[in-house]
């Protein structure tokens, strides 16, 4: 039987629906299978309460790389607010980064002068080491173990512009990258509310606290593509995130890509360690002569492929990826807008993330208990209102409030998710109710969703949010492991296009993109 | 400070040499004679006992135990039967030697398997997501090699109950020992006949004592290490370490070998796929392999003649050499011989190595490095058939 499909795309979060949209504009024929009933997989929007509509995943459209916006002409309607993060206290009132530097400035003068003025600078530091690392988001890593120097020309671009960085810039960037986020802000500030507002920015989705080592690299990679005022940027999608897969999957289709969803994939067909379709939950088989996986890399071999098709360097490479899922989600449907301590007047403060995270030392102590096995016992929350600037997303007058939960280890020391989910919604009303006093009386609908959710219903391996904890020795060349990092499997004609590999996690459809031109450079 | 094995109490009280050797962690007698070329003769002539409890020993039991050891061997497993025994190399990814050893299948879904070098990692890691155990057994597990043209009569006396006729090379047999369950396998690293014991370690003494004093009768002696390192290279057994390195500790390519490099192309079998470094091998068999394995005979006189213009009457190494030295051919160095010893059966310089290809067809003449008075000179050798030594009563 010869195939129907060229290509098959296993997900359809955003960056299976990115590889998916260009192998069919290059005229593969391509079925994309997706588990779910939606689109969309973590970047996605959805209706949990009637009337209220939540996005799945990640809130951040910024991040989504404007080369894959033009190429695909895709229209995209973003909204952004005056503020990117306002953090919270209790006895005292809140700091803004605004999107505007002077008036983050004046806001930071009240808090020390001295933090004013070095933000100014700050900002622009971080601004030109984003500028240089941003050249790496859509190429392809080299194989070291089999290095090939025409796979090195498109990086000799960002080794110039590296260079070009001078003595003492090259110096800097080999200095910070390997650097705590902990570290780098206590080079540059003294105000322990601003330093741990920004130190989120450095540890979202790992598993670490921010004096580890990397976690400097993580608020710089967090910023490619996505640059606001020395952090990164916020930028909603009209609708909903869910309108970005919608977007992608419509021209997808109109390049004649069939997606097909409550289409589970239970098994990647091999033959002679060559890829030849796939097996569906149902049990049909499709054959494609292209297989791209856009789910976690660990699960996609292991379990798809299994661990006995592979090269065993490579299943030593995969066992030992860590994925380690650090976060939870409370979402709540809310009558009416909340009021937050140490916020006199709204005037847009609301707009951007709202921070429950008073100083690097607050996330530290978070961590500590995650490190252990346990939820933090006094966790960082990291707060959206995307309602604020985007009223359809719920009734008139109501609400959707979703936070972010650091830390939510994945494996709980004691007890399972499903007997701590509870207990963990429980302590983020809590907490919540000290910097939202009176927030209860407004929650319509509560939602929690556990790192074992996140596993469940996204396959999210161990609920990592990035396919793969981002950190130094997972990046580049060795995401998602080392020998494996140009998108192509150790299995003949499958390949690797989610956020398991080059670049990584976030809504930048990088992956996605890398992969495909991969792809259609090898059908060439 | 290396262990004890489970034999220590007796190789001990019998080791008047003194002279011991590190094995794997384990203190091993090199000879238990002051010297060991009666222990040589014993294996020759007689019947030697070796201690061989430093092996590495893994047993793999469960419904994928069959495919787990398809995957990580270059031979088809399956083709060994219930109390058979089969002999296999196990690879990298890249097809380059990790370790050999003998792979006994003691049900159909439990298999023994020795090695030289600690492999259980390794092993799990190939059998990651299969419904199989690995499990290391070398410490529970004592092992003695009963080797030489009179092992089967010392066995026949100790344990009449038992078909001894009837065991063939490679197979196994379960028995009793001095009421001790022993498995018995007719395998050895000598080349010649013999056994090899598979015991619980805790009872491990018994089973010594009893062959130990049915042996008298045989002229059985203990032997060490540096008897079986003479009788391992007159068959031709390569070492590992000594004549290849594993694939795990290679630093660079030119330390790897593949089964091509080692002679050992007969265990690759052509039409099994999906082993660990098949793709690389299936290219390599195609295309050739870089390295070959070869045996070498000095030329006895031409060697003489080198000693003799020193004023010296030729010194040969007594023991096996492990000391890798140059072979030449038509004056440039194509490679190395690794192990080298005069061999007292053959009353011949042998020695085994590796050289590149298309070098070191048998019959081709070379030379390979000897020192005479601290002096480098080249001896001429002849590439021979191995094994140097097969004797007819190692299979019959």
């Amino acid at each position: 039987m010869s195939p129907i499909y060229d290509a098959i795309v296993i997900g359809a979060g955003h960056n299976g629906l990115v590889t998916a949209a260009f192998l069919a504009r290059a005229g593969n024929r391509v079925l994309v299978l997706e588990r779910r009933e939606n689109i969309g997989g973590a970047a996605g929007t959805e209706e949990i309460y009637p009337g209220f509509y939540f996005n799945t995943g990640a809130h951040n459209a910024g991040l989504f790389r404007t080369e894959i916006i033009k190429a695909l002409d895709l229209d995209l309607d973003f909204i952004e607010g005056p503020a990117i993060l306002t953090a919270l206290k209790t006895d005292g009132p809140a700091l803004t980064i605004w999107r505007d530097p002077t008036e983050t400035a004046h806001e930071l003068r009240d808090l020390s002068s001295a933090d004013a003025d070095a933000y100014i600078e700050f900002s622009e530091y971080v601004s030109r080491l984003v500028e240089v690392l941003d050249g790496m988001m859509l190429q392809t890593p080299p194989d070291l173990s089999n290095l090939k120097i025409r796979a090195l020309f498109p990086w000799l671009k960002l080794a110039l512009k590296v260079r070009r960085m001078g003595r003492r810039g090259m110096m800097e960037l080999m200095r910070v990258l390997p650097m705590s986020i902990t570290d780098l802000l206590d080079n540059w500030f003294e105000s322990d509310l601003l330093k741990g507002a920004l130190g989120t920015r450095g540890i979202i989705g790992t598993m670490q606290g921010p004096r580890a080592s990397g976690t400097a690299l993580m608020y710089f990679y967090g910023l490619l593509g996505s640059i606001g005022n020395g952090v990164q940027a916020l930028r909603f999608m009209r609708g909903g995130m869910g309108r970005l897969p919608a977007a992608l999957a419509s021209v997808a289709k109109h390049h004649g890509a069939v997606i097909q969803t409550g289409a589970g994939v239970e098994r990647i067909l091999i033959d002679q360690g060559v890829a030849r379709g796939v097996a569906l939950a149902s049990g049909e088989e499709i054959r494609a002569t292209t297989i791209v996986s856009s789910a976690e890399p660990r699960h996609t071999l292991f379990e798809l492929v299994g661990a006995h098709h592979l090269p065993v360097r490579i299943v030593r490479r995969l066992k030992n990826l860590r994925l380690r899922g650090s976060t939870a989600r409370v979402n709540l449907a809310l009558r009416a807008m909340p009021r937050f301590t140490g916020i006199a007047d709204d005037s847009g403060r609301l707009s951007g993330h709202i921070l429950v995270a008073p100083s690097l030392d607050y996330l530290e102590h978070a961590y500590d208990d995650a490190k252990y096995g346990k939820i933090s016992a006094q966790p960082t929350l990291d707060i959206l209102i995307p309602t604020i600037l985007d009223p359809s997303l719920a009734p008139d007058g109501r609400h959707v409030m979703t936070i972010n939960v650091q830390y939510a280890p994945y494996d709980l020391r004691d007890g399972d998710w499903d007997q701590q989910k509870e207990i963990l919604g429980e302590r983020v009303m809590q907490l919540l109710a000290k910097y939202a006093p009176g927030i209860r009386d407004l929650v319509l609908h509560k939602q929690v969703i556990t790192p074992l959710d996140l596993e469940r219903d996204f396959g999210m391996t161990e609920g990592s949010i990035f396919h793969g904890q981002m950190a130094m020795d997972q990046m580049l060349f060795m995401r998602p492991v080392a020998g494996m990092s140009g998108y192509q499997t150790p299995i003949e004609n499958l390949f690797l296009c989610g956020a398991g590999t080059h670049p990584g996690g976030g809504v930048t459809g990088a992956p996605g993109y890398n992969a495909a031109r991969e792809i259609l450079r090898l059908q060439r | 400070m290396p262990l004890p094995t489970p034999f220590h109490r007796r190789t001990s009280a019998l080791c008047q040499s003194q002279e011991w050797r590190e094995w794997s962690g384990y203190l091993s007698a090199i000879t238990y004679a002051p010297t060991h070329d009666i222990e040589y003769s014993a294996i020759r002539n007689a019947a030697g006992l070796i201690d061989i409890s430093p092996l590495y020993k893994y047993e793999i039991h469960g419904a994928d135990a069959l495919a787990l050891l398809n995957r990580i061997m270059t031979r088809e497993i399956g083709r060994c039967k219930i109390g058979q025994v089969i002999y296999s190399p196990w690879c990298d990814d890249d097809g380059k030697i990790i370790d050999e050893g003998t792979i006994a299948r003691l049900h159909n879904d439990s298999f023994r398997v020795t090695a030289a070098d600690p492999n259980l990692r390794w092993f799990q890691d190939c059998g990651y997501g299969m419904h199989v155990e690995v499990r290391d057994v070398s410490a529970e597990l004592a092992a003695l090699a009963l080797q030489g043209p009179n092992s089967r009569g010392i066995l026949k006396t100790i344990s009449p109950e038992s078909d001894w006729d009837a065991l063939k090379y490679y197979r196994l047999l379960k028995t009793e020992i001095g009421g001790i369950p022993v498995t018995v396998s007719r395998t050895g690293y000598t080349g010649d006949l013999g056994y090899e014991l598979w015991i619980p370690a805790a009872h491990a003494e018994v089973v010594w004592d009893e062959i130990i004093n049915a042996g008298r009768d045989y002229g059985l002696l203990p032997a060490g290490l540096a008897a079986l390192d003479i009788v391992r290279l007159e068959a031709a057994l390569r070492l590992i370490e000594v004549d290849y390195i594993s694939a795990h500790r290679a630093i660079n390519r030119a330390e790897e070998y593949s089964p091509y490099d080692l002679g050992l192309g007969w265990t690759v079998p052509r039409d099994k796929i999906n082993f660990v470094g098949w793709r690389r091998l299936r290219r390599e068999q195609q295309h050739g392999s870089s390295k070959r394995f070869v045996g070498l005979e000095v030329d006895w006189l031409a060697l003489r003649k080198l000693f003799m213009r020193a004023d010296l009457p030729p010194q040969v190494a007594g023991r096996t050499s492990r000391l890798g030295v140059p072979i030449y051919g038509n004056g440039i160095q194509i490679g190395q011989a690794t192990s080298m010893t005069f061999s007292p059966t053959l009353k011949k310089y042998i020695a085994i190595g590796t050289v590149n290809r298309p070098h070191g067809l048998v019959g081709s003449e070379v030379e390979v490095e000897i020192t005479v008075e601290y002096e480098r000179k080249r001896a001429p050798a002849r590439i021979v058939k191995t094994p140097f030594y097969s004797p007819k009563r190692k299979r019959a």
